[in-house]
């Protein structure tokens, strides 16, 4: 118990206290700017499991946020390259990865094995996924949001307090709000509000009083001024929640992001000419696509590798369930290699195909 | 009553500033909106709910505090 001797000998933790936060399981939902300072201390401190969820991998852009990975983390996916690192941290912390996206297939599944979740996704459809989530399965979570210099806390659903439907109960309009492409973030403000979010678990935990719960905490890192409102809770909004939740799992929570006009399906590539097969998934990965017409390009050096790229063909990007190819679309565009699709769900659904391409 | 009025994220970057007063001499928070549109006409497209007195209030309550936040979702992680 050496290691966590200055916890033990605060008076408001305690042996007691410590024991508490060994004994708790919390699910981090996103190992990126927020995840990464969430994760960090949650594993110093000692938390008895946790669970990382992170369908993304590291780029050379995370790393002057992202503290937990380095330069040779560059094309791992998130959650495991953060395990690396945290197990050494703290060896006796029991950390569950989740290599994948959070959906509303699995979120029920996922959130009811553990005691408190952090949400430090990057998106609205993950942030209303997780509220609704937590409020179908009574778990209360920590909330942290950033934009530019701007960071917002808060903790939601715990002990009958609002939710973040109470605060915010619709998604924003298409487009209102920056939110698939990069806007830009000043470094260390995830670290500083990913910080209190790992206060906040604790302080549950341990069972302060003063959690932020009915409360959002607003900091500026430009100005160091913070602004703390009340959020009260709105019975309507939880209640239709809970009303959904037997079509939870069939929900569209893609409201932001649809990139149905990037994704392709196998059977069509039967009809196509040119095509040439990028495969964006690490070289160790099954099964190998061994066509003359593939090259292999890990989604983490792609940019550097966008001249091998032929931009007569029509290519076609692969991965293991599509989520990563979906992402390489996004940066091939943005190099303008425009005839350029997503193998919609991955590897899998053109094994059969191959057979006769 | 002179309104000091706060903005956070995006909608600071329309108004360019983070606060300022506003004379308000009607009643109801729809009424000031609709004066800030016609000032800050982009703010009408984007998302935010507003506080008064450091709590978030619906826009049909009545202005009774000089403190006004008007505060968007942020969506970064």
């Amino acid at each position: 118990m050496n290691r966590y001797s200055r916890h033990i000998i605060l008076s408001d933790i305690g042996l007691e206290g410590q024991e508490k936060v060994s004994n708790t399981k919390v699910l981090v939902i996103g190992a990126g700017g927020l995840g990464c300072p969430v994760l960090q201390y949650l594993v110093a401190a000692g938390v008895g499991t946790i669970g990382i969820v992170d369908f993304d991998i590291v780029e050379e852009s995370n790393l002057q946020r992202q503290i937990l990975f380095g330069t040779s983390s560059l094309g791992e996916n998130k959650a495991i390259a953060a395990k690396k690192r945290l197990q050494d941290l703290n060896p006796n912390v029991s950390l569950i990865t989740y290599p994948e996206a959070l959906t509303p297939k699995n979120a029920l599944y996922l959130f009811k094995d553990y005691d408190i979740i952090v949400d430090g996704s990057d998106n609205f459809d993950t942030r209303y996924l997780v509220n609704d989530a937590a409020v179908i399965c009574n778990k209360p979570f920590v909330y942290g949001a950033i934009y530019k210099f701007e960071g917002q806390v808060s903790v939601f659903n715990y002990k009958d307090g609002p939710t973040y439907r109470c605060l915010f109960p619709n998604p924003p309009s298409e487009g209102s709000v920056p939110n698939c492409s990069e806007i830009g973030v000043l470094g260390v403000l995830p670290g500083i509000i990913g910080a209190m979010q790992a206060n906040e678990v604790l302080k549950m935990i341990l069972g302060f009083k003063s959690v932020l719960s009915g409360k959002l905490y607003c900091y500026d890192a430009k100005t160091t001024n913070s602004y703390t409102l009340k959020v009260n809770k709105i019975p309507s909004e939880i209640e239709k929640v809970h009303n959904n939740k037997d079509a939870f799992e069939d929900q569209k929570f893609n409201i932001a992001c649809n990139h149905s006009e990037d994704e392709i399906h196998a059977e069509k590539l039967l009809t196509m000419d040119n095509i040439m097969f990028i495969d964006v998934r690490e070289t160790h990965e099954q099964p190998q696509l061994t066509l003359e017409n593939c090259i292999q390009i890990p989604l983490g050096m792609l940019e550097n590798r966008i001249d091998d790229i032929d931009k007569s063909n029509t290519n076609i990007v692969v991965c293991q369930s599509g989520i990563r190819s979906l992402k390489a679309v996004t940066i091939l565009k943005e190099h303008n290699i425009h005839n350029c699709y997503s193998l919609k769900n991955g590897i899998s659904s053109i094994m059969e195909q191959l057979k006769i391409i | 009553m002179l309104l000091n009025i706060k903005y956070f994220g995006m909608l600071a970057e329309i108004t360019n500033c983070n606060e300022e007063t506003h004379e308000f001499s009607k009643t109801s928070v729809n009424e000031l909106l609709a004066e800030l549109f016609r000032k800050y006409p982009e703010l009408e497209a984007k998302d935010f709910k507003v506080a008064q007195n450091h709590e978030i209030v619906s826009n049909d309550s009545n202005i009774t505090a000089p403190e006004i936040a008007l505060l968007p979702p942020f969506s970064g992680g």
